[in-house]
């Protein structure tokens, strides 16, 4: 056996986790697909006095399309969502990056929220929650708040989540007609990590740009939500001939931003390479997928 | 807080009743607890996919998932693909046939992770199956004989995803 001791609780319903969680402390932790927290248990990185399995707590396993926005809980697994067919069709930017989540037995385990809440540099979702100007739902014992994805992500492995608290559901709106969207990654494996990845969504309206989003995945201390790149574009015509010379404006501003880490995996230089290169990718698709150039 | 707890569940369709320390990995309980040593155990972090069985009907890994959240569900393992009377079950067989197995360490977790994947989608492309097997290493490196001779054998026999 690998963890060190825990006490291991399996609540069936939230209000009874909640109260767990808030007895706990900082000393809680949260299992739910457990494809990140079970290897930390591993390795003892992780070394909760408590573990609070949420997967017997039916509420949280709730996957919903309603018109104007998706509801994900904390039980959906990669795998639901990859199945879903209103997901494919109303919010084709989380197929498209589910799709890119690990391998199979992982995603068949690993959870939405769980990716969200643990924050991993190089995760996609974190990066699509923003870029669809998402929300994180918090509960705890005290009562339930929500947070703009942005606000939720504070730096490397981190976010808003005070101790005793949970993430219980996203919601993420329904993107408006006419937006394309788009999510690239690289990997040197497929299903590892990725070393870099952009996540966008281009909404245009006779062939100008109203509102566009570019989040880049990989970089330093999380989701890096490329503001200034999205500034060029927003409000300019994307003919072909624009559009190129706009991306590449765009791809400039983003190397120029982004701030990524050396590592055994790759260097510092070639990951803003890539992020260059995974921008320009990810636009040119959105704007096709959008009925543009 | 007992550090142990009594778990039921079905593997390979017989019943069983333990106790088990609560961290104890599915895996350890399979190979330590039922003597079901098939299920192999590489990396222990989620990696190398060798550990992956049949979970409630759906591919999981057995060194990820805790004994005592098993409990009341069904598994599979290596073990249990073959019918009572012997027979090796058709992918095991279209493996057997087509020599995709070198040292064996793998072989158990990719056959749980074909499965899966015939049965979701009986005729996958070259690069479907690339994909859905990504998730399990051979350190042989036998991948190519291995994806050849699958491809083969779903195209010879359509029954394969019985």
């Amino acid at each position: 056996m690998k963890p060190a001791w825990f006490d291991y609780h399996a609540p069936k319903s939230l209000g009874e986790a909640l109260t767990i969680l808030a007895d706990a402390g900082p000393d809680g932790r949260v299992l739910a697909g457990g494809q990140t927290l079970v290897p930390m248990l591993n390795f003892r990185v992780a070394r909760p006095a408590v573990i609070v399995d949420i997967n017997r707590i039916e509420e949280l396993n709730r996957l919903h399309a309603a018109p104007d926005c998706l509801t994900v809980g904390a039980l959906v697994r990669h795998a639901d969502v990859l199945r879903n067919a209103c997901v494919r069709e109303g919010w084709p930017l989380l197929h498209e990056a589910t799709a890119q989540v690990a391998h199979p037995a992982i995603r068949n385990r690993g959870t939405v929220c769980g990716s969200v809440s643990h924050n991993d540099p190089a995760a996609e979702h974190p990066s699509v929650l923003i870029t669809l100007d998402g929300t994180v739902v918090i509960a705890s014992s005290a009562g339930w708040r929500e947070l703009p994805a942005e606000k939720f992500f504070t730096g490397m492995m981190a976010t808003a989540l005070e101790p005793g608290e949970m993430v219980v559901e996203l919601r993420y709106p329904r993107p408006p007609a006419g937006t394309g969207t788009a999510f690239v990654e690289f990997a040197r494996r497929l299903g590892d990590f990725a070393l870099a990845g952009a996540a966008t969504t281009l909404t245009m309206r006779d062939g100008m740009c109203e509102k566009a989003r570019l989040t880049i995945v990989g970089m330093g201390e999380g989701p890096f939500r490329a503001r200034d790149a999205e500034a060029v574009l927003t409000s300019r015509p994307l003919g072909r001939a624009d559009a190129k010379n706009a991306f590449a404006e765009v791809a400039a501003k983003v190397v120029a931003a982004v701030d990524p880490a050396d590592d055994v995996h790759a260097s510092a230089s070639y990951r803003r390479h890539l992020a260059g290169v995974l921008t320009v990718r990810a636009l040119e698709t959105a704007l096709a997928r959008a009925g543009g150039a | 807080m007992a550090r142990e707890q009594r778990i039921q569940l079905t593997v390979n369709g017989r019943t069983y009743e333990k106790t088990v320390p609560v961290r104890l990995s599915l895996a350890d309980f399979i190979r330590e607890h039922l003597n079901l040593t098939g299920t192999h155990l590489g990396c222990e972090h989620g990696v190398c996919g060798a550990c992956t069985i049949s979970l409630n009907g759906r591919s999981a890994r057995s060194c990820l998932t805790l004994a005592v959240q098993a409990d009341g569900a069904e598994i599979i393992t290596i073990e249990g693909l073959r019918a009572e009377d012997g027979t090796r079950h058709p992918v095991q067989q279209a493996f057997h046939e087509n020599f995709a197995v070198q040292c064996g360490f793998c072989t158990p977790g990719m056959l749980i992770t074909t499965i899966e994947l015939l049965q979701e989608n009986p005729n996958p492309t070259e690069e479907e199956v690339r994909e859905a097997l990504s998730g399990n290493l051979c350190r042989c490196t036998g991948y190519v004989r291995y994806y050849a001779a699958l491809r083969e054998a779903i195209l010879a026999d359509p029954k394969l995803t019985r």
